[in-house]
């Protein structure tokens, strides 16, 4: 008989249950199989109702986010040979709402993700038949950042973004370095304002669980250390220099 | 325009417990890293007693002695002591997370930022100790 291995998973239905409970379910326990194979088999051959989000399976749509024994990390790349012998505790992230069993509300976080404006801005586009060209070590300034899947498993990590609902977050600030950081940009001033406020980077209290959480070593907790510098120079440009900081 | 007929979900929030902090090992270690800066500010509020009491005269300076002598303001600057060195090497090693330095285009590693930290600290309270114990 092969290994089984029990799950405790997080359930909740809108329109039953006042609160979330936990439902078991004893599974295979494969070597090769990831916490979202797992999900799948009870889906597939226990219970049909269970509800969760994936797609890829492979650590790149940033779907599967949940807090597996406690920490955020992505179903897909947790596997189930490292949770031995169990019991496996699955839950919704941490810090959202919780639409149904491990769904979680995005709606926040892609407010803020749009805020952030995690876009190319510039004040005049070159021509369509003209490029941006760029050197490996403009390229290093913000490939780091550029990896982010908006897994949100850093906002389940963040204590901040859990006591404070308004605080941007780490994924925003961090796409928004990503873009101030690129040559190409000319949008870091009209970022700075916004992310500049109480919410954006000075709430940030530097936990640095964002980082540890984060399953493509973006280090947003760095990114939003390294914006709260630039920020103080500005500042500091702004009160001294005659003209201000532009 | 909000539109009426917009599907809004039936959610529950989750509550933040009150105790979060104890939940995991990581976030223990941050309250105690801000903590410490409580036991920072005592330590320069000693160091302020001190010199005011200097510029007051032998008198005072030896009556601040006594007072810093006294077991339960050394068992608290103990305590302030494992605290401020707590500080102070957390403090050094997030300096590299916000300050990024490039040589030659390349970023430096993390060690080699939080190096130089170090070594100043350990010129200085070796300056420090020299002054103090050459007597």
């Amino acid at each position: 008989m092969a290994n089984r291995i029990t799950l405790q998973i997080g359930r909740y239905h809108p329109e039953h249950d006042p609160e979330p409970w936990f439902e078991s379910y004893e599974v295979p326990s494969r070597k090769e199989w990831v916490v979202l194979d797992a999900l799948n088999y009870v889906k597939d051959h226990v219970d049909g109702s269970l509800t969760f989000r994936w797609s890829c399976r492979m650590g790149v749509c940033g779907s599967c986010g949940m807090m597996i024994n406690g920490v955020p990390k992505l179903s897909c790349a947790t596997f189930l040979s490292d949770c031995a012998p169990g019991p496996v505790r699955v839950e919704p992230l941490k810090n959202f709402a919780i639409l149904r069993d491990l769904v979680v509300d995005t709606s926040d976080f892609l407010v803020k993700l749009a805020k952030a404006r995690p876009w190319i801005i510039r004040k005049v586009e070159k021509p369509l038949d003209e490029e941006y060209f760029q050197t490996p070590e403009q390229v290093d300034a913000y490939k780091q950042f550029s990896m982010c899947i908006n897994c949100m498993l850093c906002y389940a990590a963040c204590p901040v973004y859990g006591l404070d609902p308004l605080f941007m977050g780490p994924a925003a600030i961090a796409l928004a370095q990503r873009y101030n950081m690129d040559s190409r940009d000319e949008g870091a001033g009209e970022r700075m304002d916004i992310l500049s406020q109480h919410d954006g980077i000075w709430g940030c209290t530097f936990v640095g669980e964002c980082t540890k959480a984060c399953p493509k070593k973006v280090d947003p907790a760095g990114a939003i250390q390294q914006y709260k510098l630039t920020a103080s120079i500005e500042w500091v440009k702004a009160l001294v220099l005659p003209r201000g900081a532009t | 325009m909000i539109n009426p007929t917009e599907y809004v979900p039936k959610c529950y929030y989750p509550r933040v417990s009150t105790y979060w902090w104890v939940a995991r090992w990581a976030y223990l270690k941050f309250i105690l890293r801000e903590v410490s800066s409580v036991f920072v500010a005592w330590i320069v509020v000693v160091t302020l007693l001190q010199i005011q009491a200097l510029t007051r005269g032998p008198a005072e300076y030896e009556e601040s002695q006594k007072w810093l002598a006294s077991p339960l303001i050394v068992a608290l600057n103990v305590i302030s002591f494992l605290f401020l060195i707590f500080h102070t090497v957390t403090w050094f090693n997030l300096a590299p997370k916000a300050m990024v330095v490039r040589l030659r285009g390349k970023r430096l590693p993390a060690a080699a930022v939080a190096a130089p930290n170090y070594a100043v600290w350990v010129l200085l309270s070796a300056a420090v100790a020299w002054i103090v114990l050459r007597s």
